[in-house]
C-alpha cells in the first residue's frame, strides 16, 4: 500500500476510477481513428470510431451519474470545488460525445468531417482534464 | 394486438432537441421531368416516421370510380412481385432477403425502427399460383407453385420458360400450360451478386424479342458507407443472354432499380429507381426512367444528373460529368417498387397509354409519402403529364393498412394486380361490371 497521510483517501472509489478509464481511453482512440479516416477515406476507420464513441458513452454515462452524486455529497467539504469541476468536465465530455455519436451515424464522409473531428477533440480533452482533476484530488476522512 | 398511437419517433426519442428534425417545405413539386430540388440538409438525427401496421378491417384500397377492388388472395408470406402467365394464372413471388450484418451502432437501431413498419410474418421463399377462372376477383385455386427458393423477387416468362430472380441467382423452370406445381429444381442461368445484399431485390424483365433478360441489382449501401469495394457489380442493371447466361453491365450508377419493364410503344427498357437518403426529407426523388445502354446515372457521386453528393470521398468529377438526368421524378422517399406498362386497351380511356407504379411508402420523412399506386400517363412512348393517384387508402389515421409493392397489368382480363407485403394480400383492381341481368 502506498503511504498516504492518515485520514486522507482518493476522491474516486476504485470502481469509479476504473469506469473513468473507459472514456479516457476510448475517446482518445476515437480521435485517432477519426484522423486516420480523414487521411485515408478508408471506411473501416470511421466504423471503429462509431463503436469506440458508444463504448466511451456507456462507461462515461455511469461516470457521469457517479460524478454528480459525488458533487452533491461534497457540498460541505473541502473537496467541494474540485468535485464540482470534475462533474462539470465529465458532463461536457459526455454531451459532446453523445452529439458526436449522432454525427458518426451519418454516412461516409459526413460521419466525421470537420464537425466530428472537433467533437472528438472536445470529448478527449475533457475526458483527460476530468481524469486529471479527479486523480489529483483527495478527500479527508472525518 | 395492441398498437401504439401514431407518433413522431423523431420527436419522441430526441426530445432533447439534439436534432434538427427536418420538416418538409410546402409547395415543392417533386414529380415529373423537372422536380424542385431543395438544398441539402443533413441533420444529426435524420427525420424518421414509421406508419405502424393496422389491419384493413374488411375494407379495401380505394380505386377511382368505375373500378372494383377485391382481395385475390390473403394470408400470403410477404408477396412482392407478380406475373400473369399466358393462361391467366397469376404467380406471386414471396420472400425477404438481405444478409448485411450491422456495421455500426446505427444499423442496429435503424433496423429495429424499420421493422416496426413491416409485417411480423416470415418470408415464404416460394412462388404461389393463383387462378381466378370465373373472373370474380377471388382466386378459387391456390397452390404452392415453386418451393424452397431464396428470396425470390423478379419474375419473367419467355417462350415456355419461367425465370425467377432469387436474391443470389437467376433460375429457369420449364413450364407447360396449366401447371399448378413445379417440383423439379430450377436450372441456374447465372449467379447474381449477393454479398451483403443491403438492397437484395433482383428485379427482372425480358427484352421485347425475348433474347435478353435484364436484372436490376441494387447498391450495397446508402451512399458508399460500406466502402466502395463491396459495390462492385452493384447499382447496375445486367443484360443477360437468355441462351448462354453470359452477362454485361447494361447501365450503372443506378442506385436501386427495383422494377424493370419494357415500354410497349418503344420496346425500350424502363426502370423505377430508389434514390439515396439522409440529405433531407425532400432529397433525393425516386425516379422512373428509360435505361440507356451504357448509361451512368450518378450513384454514388451525384444525383439527378450532376448534383454532387458531398458524402462521397474521394469525389469523382469525371463520373459526375457523365451522370444522366433521369426522365421522370416520382417524389422523395416514396419507395417505388412496382412498374407495369399497360398494353392493348389498358384500363379504359383514362388509363390507355402509360404505366402503373407501386409506391411502398416512406419511413425517413415526417410527412408520409408514397403508400399508393400511381398512374403515369404516356404519349408517344414518353411520360406526358403528372402522376395520378390510382390506388390509395393504404394509410388511415397515420397507420399503414398495407404497403404496395409489385404491380402487374393483366391484359387478358384488363385488370391490375397489386401485391401488398404488409397485409400479405394480392389485390385485383378491375373495371366494375354491371350486375348480371336476371
Amino acid at each position: 500500500m502506498p503511504n498516504r497521510p492518515t485520514g486522507v483517501r482518493p476522491l474516486l472509489h476504485p470502481l469509479h476510477g476504473l469506469l473513468l478509464a473507459f472514456p479516457v481511453a476510448l475517446f482518445t482512440v476515437a480521435l485517432l481513428t477519426d484522423i486516420t479516416y480523414l487521411q485515408t477515406a478508408e471506411i473501416q476507420w470511421t466504423n471503429f470510431s462509431s463503436w469506440l464513441i458508444v463504448g466511451a458513452l456507456l462507461g462515461g454515462g455511469l461516470v457521469l451519474i457517479w460524478s454528480i452524486i459525488l458533487a452533491i455529497g461534497a457540498r460541505r467539504h473541502a473537496h467541494r470545488q474540485p468535485s464540482l469541476i470534475y462533474a462539470l468536465l465529465i458532463a461536457i465530455m459526455w454531451i459532446a460525445g453523445l452529439i458526436n455519436a449522432f454525427q458518426h451515424s451519418q454516412d461516409a464522409w459526413s460521419s466525421v468531417g470537420v464537425t466530428g473531428l472537433i467533437l472528438s477533440i472536445i470529448s478527449m480533452v475533457f475526458a483527460l482534464s476530468a481524469s486529471w482533476v479527479a486523480h489529483r484530488t483527495v478527500r479527508e476522512i472525518a | 394486438m395492441s398498437i401504439a398511437r401514431p407518433r413522431s419517433l423523431c420527436a419522441a426519442i430526441f426530445a432533447l432537441a439534439l436534432a434538427g428534425c427536418g420538416d418538409s417545405q410546402p409547395g415543392l413539386d417533386q414529380t415529373g421531368a423537372n422536380p424542385d430540388l431543395p438544398g441539402q440538409r443533413q441533420t444529426l438525427v435524420p427525420p424518421i416516421r414509421i406508419a405502424t401496421p393496422e389491419g384493413w378491417g374488411g375494407e379495401s384500397p380505394t380505386a377511382p370510380q368505375g373500378f372494383t377492388v377485391t382481395a385475390l388472395a390473403t394470408d400470403l408470406k410477404i408477396p412482392r412481385q407478380t406475373l400473369v402467365l399466358p393462361n391467366g394464372d397469376i404467380l406471386v413471388a414471396e420472400g425477404s432477403g438481405g444478409s448485411a450484418p450491422p456495421m455500426r451502432p446505427k444499423d442496429v437501431i435503424a433496423g429495429y425502427i424499420k421493422s416496426m413498419g413491416k409485417t411480423p410474418v416470415k418470408g415464404g421463399n416460394r412462388i404461389t399460383l393463383l387462378r381466378d377462372a370465373d373472373g370474380d376477383g377471388k382466386a378459387e385455386v391456390r397452390t404452392t407453385f415453386i418451393d424452397g427458393l431464396n428470396a425470390p423477387y423478379g419474375l419473367a416468362f419467355v417462350d415456355g420458360s419461367l425465370y425467377v430472380a432469387n436474391q443470389d441467382a437467376l433460375l429457369r423452370f420449364p413450364y407447360r400450360d396449366g401447371m399448378t406445381r413445379i417440383a423439379t429444381p430450377g436450372q441456374e442461368v447465372t449467379t447474381l451478386p449477393s454479398r451483403l445484399n443491403h438492397h437484395w431485390t433482383k428485379a427482372l424483365t425480358a427484352s421485347a424479342d425475348g433474347t435478353k433478360l435484364y436484372v436490376g441489382i441494387g447498391s450495397n449501401s446508402n451512399v458508399g458507407e460500406r466502402g466502395m469495394a463491396v459495390e462492385e457489380d452493384r447499382a447496375v442493371i445486367w443484360e443477360i443472354d437468355r441462351a448462354t447466361g453470359a452477362h454485361r453491365t447494361f447501365a450503372s450508377g443506378i442506385r436501386n432499380p427495383t422494377a424493370l419493364a419494357i415500354n410497349p410503344q418503344t420496346q425500350a427498357l424502363w426502370s423505377v429507381v430508389n434514390e439515396r437518403d439522409e440529405l433531407g426529407p425532400q432529397l433525393v426523388p425516386d425516379y422512373l426512367t428509360s435505361v440507356r445502354p451504357g448509361g451512368f446515372y450518378g450513384w454514388p457521386y451525384s444525383y439527378w444528373g450532376r448534383h454532387v453528393d458531398p458524402r462521397v470521398h474521394p469525389q469523382n468529377p469525371k463520373m459526375v460529368e457523365k451522370a444522366i438526368r433521369p426522365d421522370y421524378a416520382l417524389g422523395s422517399h416514396v419507395a417505388a417498387l412496382g412498374l407495369s406498362f399497360v398494353t392493348g386497351a389498358g384500363l379504359g380511356p383514362s388509363f390507355a397509354q402509360g404505366a402503373f407504379i407501386g409506391q411502398h411508402g416512406s419511413w425517413n420523412r415526417q410527412d408520409l409519402s408514397g403508400y399508393k399506386v400511381v398512374w403515369v400517363p404516356f404519349a408517344n412512348g414518353r411520360p406526358a403529364g403528372k402522376p395520378v393517384d390510382f390506388l390509395t387508402g393504404f394509410i388511415k389515421d397515420g397507420h399503414a393498412r398495407g404497403r404496395p409493392v409489385g404491380v402487374t397489368y393483366d391484359p387478358s382480363r384488363e385488370s391490375l394486380i397489386v401485391a401488398d407485403d404488409l397485409s400479405n394480400t394480392v389485390w385485383r383492381v378491375a373495371p366494375a361490371r354491371p350486375a348480371p341481368a336476371r
